[in-house]
């Protein structure tokens, strides 16, 4: 099977079982070259079985997967090869140098012997370590960790590249050069798959992908995400005491949801809720001082709680 | 915020600590006012778990002072320790323990009553939806759930005054909203709560926020003042090669910085009036296809980067 042309990630009816339990339930993906892809979903959504089978590390029970055009279930070992991976802790050790540590990972990536030293100066450059490379990385502040993170898992130059919550704990202006360097090599066609509970992360992807029982129940841009897949549009509304907010709302038509955020609640309201000034006297009749709700963009975290929440009614009542 | 000895609930002056050559905490200072949610927010490594183990007279400081509730915590540790939790990171639950017995464990270490025990536990394992599970062994909870198994454990005693040190690294987006949910009705009822956060999303949610770096707070003030201190306002780009929007503003007059996220540009600018038509002329005339340029809301990472930048280190 070709290595190039066609998808990054392709997935059909991809299937895992456990016993009696279905973790990832005919899956459909489709992730063109070159994309960087956020994967989202709640815990035991199903979202680290199918990265698991994506990586080669775990056989679907059916359906089938391509990675970088290799088969999960027959070329498993040949997807491994085709994939870097980095994990939130940053699997580097601590007592080895820089250099040493990309040589490690050097070996077991099995890049060959003629083209280390270019690898190498390309990861130490990349991640602007030019000058450290003999430093200790535990020595290293968590911004330069984690890019040599990042070098060690390219170092093989694959085509593909897993991130589980990359940025987790990173200085802020260190987190933005480190998307800088994604958006980077995506631009020269490295597909990414970027798994996280955060949604800052996820914006920073081209598109997002939403996991629930084991499928997929969205997919999009952020701003596609954001803009149409609420059943209501999104209003803030600054009232105090917000409990006794939260509790008069509960009920009212039209009102999706109410959820407390900051100094301030977060309402959906569906077209037949009542008007702005109709909910500030509502609430003052409970003894709460309000300002008039205002329209705000969704973000994707409202998005996703809607949606995930949505799915867990329907599990309840099916 | 000018608060009377009364309201204030935790006053912190000049608490410093360090560990060898390293100055974790660097003289910092900060009320509490009674009812807050008091974010700590900054990146690992900026000193949010060396506070929090002070405050909750875990671990002694080297200089300053730190009165919670009214109490010198270096003078009476003990006395302090009845009136607050502490939920550090790795919180102890009994893996091989059900929900109940974990709660009931920390009942009698914390010395509540037989009685208060059950009334107390019943509700907050309905506050936080545990109800059903109470007969589960907690090994088997997912990583929220144990989260606020955890804080039911550090609330049976209903302290006056909650620590709470990251607490919601792992948990997805579901149970976090669970999880804030129950610290709002906490704060109804007059809980003091200081929490500390590497998120930059979640600090949103506090009622104020001491932004910490290298040991030292930066800033301190509510989220929507820290907003209106970031200098210059923020523009968001829609376009279908955010790329080549970014590369188009490189070094234009007025922009003071940008971020490529995934299918836009965010782009920090001195006066949103003036630049938004110059921008989107730039954009017409490079042949950029863009969105209308919109103003965006900043949020605290972005003033984190505008007020207190990368520092050395990175």
């Amino acid at each position: 099977m070709s290595a190039s042309g066609g998808p990054a990630v392709l997935a059909e009816a991809l299937t895992k079982k456990f016993g009696d339990f279905t973790a990832v339930d005919h899956l459909d993906l489709r992730i063109e070259r070159g994309q960087v892809i956020g994967f989202l979903g709640p815990n035991g959504a199903g979202k680290s079985t199918t990265i698991r089978m994506l990586c080669g590390l775990l056989l679907p029970t059916s359906g089938r997967a391509s990675v970088a055009g290799f088969d999960v279930g027959r070329e498993p070992e040949a997807v491994r090869e085709h994939i870097g991976y980095m994990s939130q802790k940053f699997s580097l050790y601590g007592d080895l140098t820089v250099r040493e540590n990309l040589r490690f990972f050097g070996g077991i990536y099995r890049v060959r012997r003629e083209d280390f030293a270019e690898r190498m100066r390309f990861a130490i450059s990349m991640a602007g370590l030019e000058g450290r490379q003999n430093a200790l990385v535990h020595t290293l502040a968590g911004g330069w960790k984690q890019r040599l993170a990042l070098g060690c898992a390219i170092l093989h130059r694959p085509p593909v590249l897993f991130l589980d919550e990359p940025t987790s704990g990173v200085e802020p202006e260190a987190r933005r050069q480190f998307w800088d360097l994604i958006h980077d090599l995506a631009a020269e066609h490295v597909t990414i798959l970027v798994s996280t509970h955060y949604m800052d992360e996820a914006e920073y992807c081209n598109q997002v992908a939403l996991i629930d029982r084991g499928t997929l129940i969205a997919m999009g841009t952020p701003s596609e995400l954001r803009g149409h897949r609420l059943s209501g549009q999104l209003y803030e509304l600054r009232c105090s005491p917000l409990g006794g907010a939260l509790k008069a709302l509960r009920g009212v038509t039209g009102v999706v949801e109410a959820a407390i955020f900051g100094d301030r609640l977060h309402v959906v309201l569906a077209e037949n809720a009542p008007a702005g000034a109709d909910i500030r006297r509502l609430l003052s009749e409970h003894g709460i001082q309000a300002d008039l709700p205002r329209r705000i963009m969704p973000s994707l975290e409202d998005v996703f709680v809607q949606l995930v929440s949505r799915g867990a009614e329907h599990r309840v009542t099916a | 915020m000018m608060a009377t000895p009364a309201d204030t609930a935790i006053r912190v002056q000049g608490l410093s600590k360090s560990f060898g050559s390293v100055r974790a905490v660097a003289s910092i200072s900060f009320d509490v006012v009674r009812g807050e949610i008091f974010g700590l927010v900054g990146p690992d490594g900026a000193g949010k778990t060396t506070t929090m183990r002070m405050l909750a007279a875990v671990l002694q400081s080297d200089e300053g002072e730190i009165i919670i509730d009214g109490v010198n915590v270096a003078a009476e540790p003990e006395r302090v320790k009845r009136r607050l939790s502490y939920m550090p990171q790795r919180f102890g639950l009994y893996d091989d323990l059900t929900v109940s017995e974990n709660i009931f464990f920390y009942a009698e270490l914390f010395g509540v009553s037989r009685t208060e025990r059950t009334t107390r536990s019943e509700t907050l394992l309905n506050a936080a939806g545990l109800l059903s599970f109470r007969r589960r062994l907690a090994g088997q909870l997912s990583g929220g759930m144990k989260q606020k198994l955890g804080l039911v454990c550090a609330l049976i005693h209903t302290p006056k005054v909650l620590l709470l040190d990251e607490p919601t690294t792992g948990v997805d987006p579901v149970s976090r909203r669970d999880f804030w949910a129950i610290l709002y009705d906490l704060r109804e009822s007059g809980v003091t709560i200081v929490l500390s956060t590497a998120y930059m999303d979640e600090a949103e949610r506090c009622s104020r926020l001491a932004l910490l770096h290298a040991g030292s707070i930066r800033y301190c003030d509510t989220p929507a003042r820290l907003k209106e201190a970031m200098p210059g306002a923020l523009l968001s780009v829609s376009a279908a090669d955010p790329r080549g929007v970014r590369e188009a503003l490189a070094g234009k007059p007025g922009v003071l910085g940008t971020l490529l996220m995934g299918d836009r540009v965010h782009v920090r600018v001195d006066d949103a009036g003036n630049r938004i038509p110059e921008l989107q002329a730039l954009f017409e005339q490079r042949g950029i296809a863009t969105a209308p340029i919109e103003r965006a809301e900043p949020g605290i990472e972005d003033v984190f980067v505008a007020l207190v930048g990368g520092g050395s280190r990175s």
